[in-house]
């Protein structure tokens, strides 16, 4: 195919910029909003470029927004949804691995029937769990926890973890683990001496995932957590939905990005396990 | 004991058993927390539970109080509204921006960057992000009218009959990213020496893709239709974040209708219930589409 700058070739890279430009725009909107003063958002307007930048909305979305009733920004939150997310995504992936290695490797009678069975938990619209598991964590008496939240996520992750580690162990060929079991290895020596050292990129992939979908996730949120111990989607949405004073624009995007900045990060910087992943989870092997 | 045949036979005896006793806790969590739990909210919509569960079988009344609230048919309705745009949308878009992405660009993953990071975002952050944008006030709205356009009008956000557009709007910017990377990895697994061939018989390259190449992505087409209509379906935190459901109740979607009768109006009886038409339509839409799914892959 020609390469030259043809008439069509800049038709081409004109449409792509222009969609680039479509996608970046929130982003620039939130970013220059969270810097402008309340009088340059009234003024101006918004996609103007701030007249002065101060991050004085910032740092109150940081430490001292009213969320609801409480004022403490989103900082404490923000700490909620780590102290939920590692827990979750670590027990998750370390289980969903061992599943993965038993379902591809271990396959049994009925393995791959109980393996569909376990699959169907990608599909259900969590509605229909809600109700039960609302009653079971208040009578654990972990509900409105960050406990209860773990568990949560823990539970409905599982399906999604299997389904990862089980579609990167099929590729692995089955000689490697048959001269392992000749030669005396069993059940785990064969999983911690020969399959973990080659799988560190399903790792990341299935850590990926799951951070950005626990990070991410409101609904479990907004059921099982409230007041103190919400993640920070739910605070976001009760900051931006407080109706109460003056609307802080400025003091929303900054809270917004907040929100954002952990799952944006790992996708800057691992950003093509996050694709594997996101396509990994999609077309299923 | 320790003689080494009884230790082998000790270990292949571990290996017989060990795998199916390392599966069953997360067997046993699948059967009580998504089996068992479906099958009791499935007997709650059954009952006549409103603030409190309770147990005794009342046949299909919450069905029936179900269908005769407006609030769930204008949820229904926006869902099929919402639905139907939001995956022609985000199909079009997608497949759009993967075939210009395939036409050897330079700068190729700085672009595929940008188009694909919405979908690290949370919805609440996007439709937080949107709903300011959408502002009809100082939003993109007051953009136009100060760029010499005084008369434009930009109020979808608070007309209660074009809210739900919005949602489709901002659903649109979140996932087409994601829908692009998937054509573009099917894009990426066709021959070359098809469309090498087509070129030598004369075909145009748009003649090419919609003949030759587009079709050939079937499967792909079907994995992302299962996606957006499950992503449609489950909808609840985009709306929430842009709408909140409303102005009023106009841009409620069964997401939103069950979370509020479940847990904030103490109507049990009838979240269950439309939790459970939620889980019917899943099934429903997905069933058929994964049996077409695997049909085509195996002929393909």
């Amino acid at each position: 195919m020609a390469k030259h700058l043809t008439p069509g070739r800049i038709v081409l890279y004109a449409a792509l910029l222009l969609m680039a430009i479509y996608y970046l725009l929130p982003l620039y909107v939130m970013l220059s909003t969270s810097v402008k003063t309340l009088d340059d958002i009234r003024g101006g307007n918004l996609i103007a470029l701030p007249q002065s930048i101060t991050l004085d909305a910032w740092s109150k979305a940081w430490s001292s927004a009213c969320t609801g009733v409480e004022c403490g920004g989103m900082k404490g939150f923000f700490w909620n949804s780590v102290k939920m997310a590692v827990p979750s995504v670590l027990i998750s992936t370390l289980i969903g691995a061992v599943n993965g290695y038993v379902v591809s490797m271990w396959r049994f009678r009925g393995s791959d029937v109980l393996f569909t069975l376990l699959l169907v938990g990608c599909f259900i619209p969590f509605q229909v769990v809600l109700l039960p598991m609302a009653r079971l964590l208040g009578e654990l008496g972990i509900a409105n926890t960050t406990s209860g939240l773990i568990l949560v996520h823990v539970i409905y992750g599982l399906a999604f973890t299997t389904l990862f580690f089980r579609n990167f162990f099929v590729t692995i060929p089955d000689e490697l683990v048959k001269a392992a079991r000749i030669d005396g290895a069993g059940f785990w020596t064969i999983f911690l001496r020969i399959l973990l050292p080659i799988s560190g990129p399903i790792f990341m992939v299935c850590v990926i995932w799951q951070f950005t979908q626990i990070w991410n996730d409101f609904l479990f949120g907004v059921v099982f957590a409230a007041g103190e111990s919400q993640p920070i989607t739910v605070a976001l949405n009760n900051l931006v939905n407080t109706s109460t004073g003056v609307k802080e624009y400025n003091v929303d995007m900054a809270a917004a990005i907040i929100a954002a900045l952990p799952t944006l990060f790992v996708y800057m910087v691992a950003g093509r396990y996050f694709v594997r992943g996101l396509t990994a989870g999609a077309v299923k092997g | 004991m320790s003689t080494p045949q009884s230790q082998a036979s000790l270990s292949a005896l571990a290996d017989r058993w060990l795998p199916k006793l390392v599966l069953s806790p997360t067997l046993l969590i699948s059967l009580v927390f998504v089996y068992g739990f479906i099958a009791w909210t499935g007997w709650l919509s059954l009952t006549e539970s409103r603030l409190l569960p309770q147990m005794d079988f009342a046949g299909l009344v919450q069905y029936q109080a179900l269908f005769e609230n407006d609030r769930w048919w204008t949820a229904v309705a926006n869902l099929g509204i919402f639905g139907g745009l939001f995956i022609g949308c985000t199909l079009a878009v997608g497949l759009f921006l993967a075939v210009l992405l395939d036409q050897k660009i330079r700068a190729e993953g700085t672009l595929r960057t940008i188009y694909l990071y919405p979908m690290a975002l949370s919805f609440i952050v996007t439709g937080t992000a949107w709903k300011w944008m959408l502002n009809p006030d100082m939003g993109l709205q007051k953009v136009i009218n100060d760029w010499g356009f005084p008369d434009f009008t930009f109020d979808w956000l608070v007309d209660p009959d074009k809210a739900i557009y919005t949602v489709v709007i901002a659903g649109v910017w979140q996932s087409s990213g994601f829908v692009m990377a998937l054509f573009l990895a099917g894009l990426r697994g066709i021959d070359d020496s098809i469309i090498k061939a087509a070129q030598v018989d004369g075909a145009s390259l748009p003649v090419i893709y919609w003949r030759i190449i587009i079709p050939s992505l079937r499967p792909v087409f079907f994995s992302v239709l299962l996606i957006l209509s499950h992503i449609a379906i489950k909808s609840f935190d985009l709306v929430m974040a842009l709408t909140g459901g409303g102005p009023g109740t106009a841009s409620d979607v069964p997401a939103i209708f069950m979370y509020q009768f479940a847990f904030t109006r103490g109507q049990l009886g009838l979240g269950a219930a439309s939790a459970m038409m939620m889980l019917m339509t899943i099934v429903a839409v997905l069933v058929p589409l994964m049996y077409m799914e695997t049909r085509s892959a195996k002929r393909g």
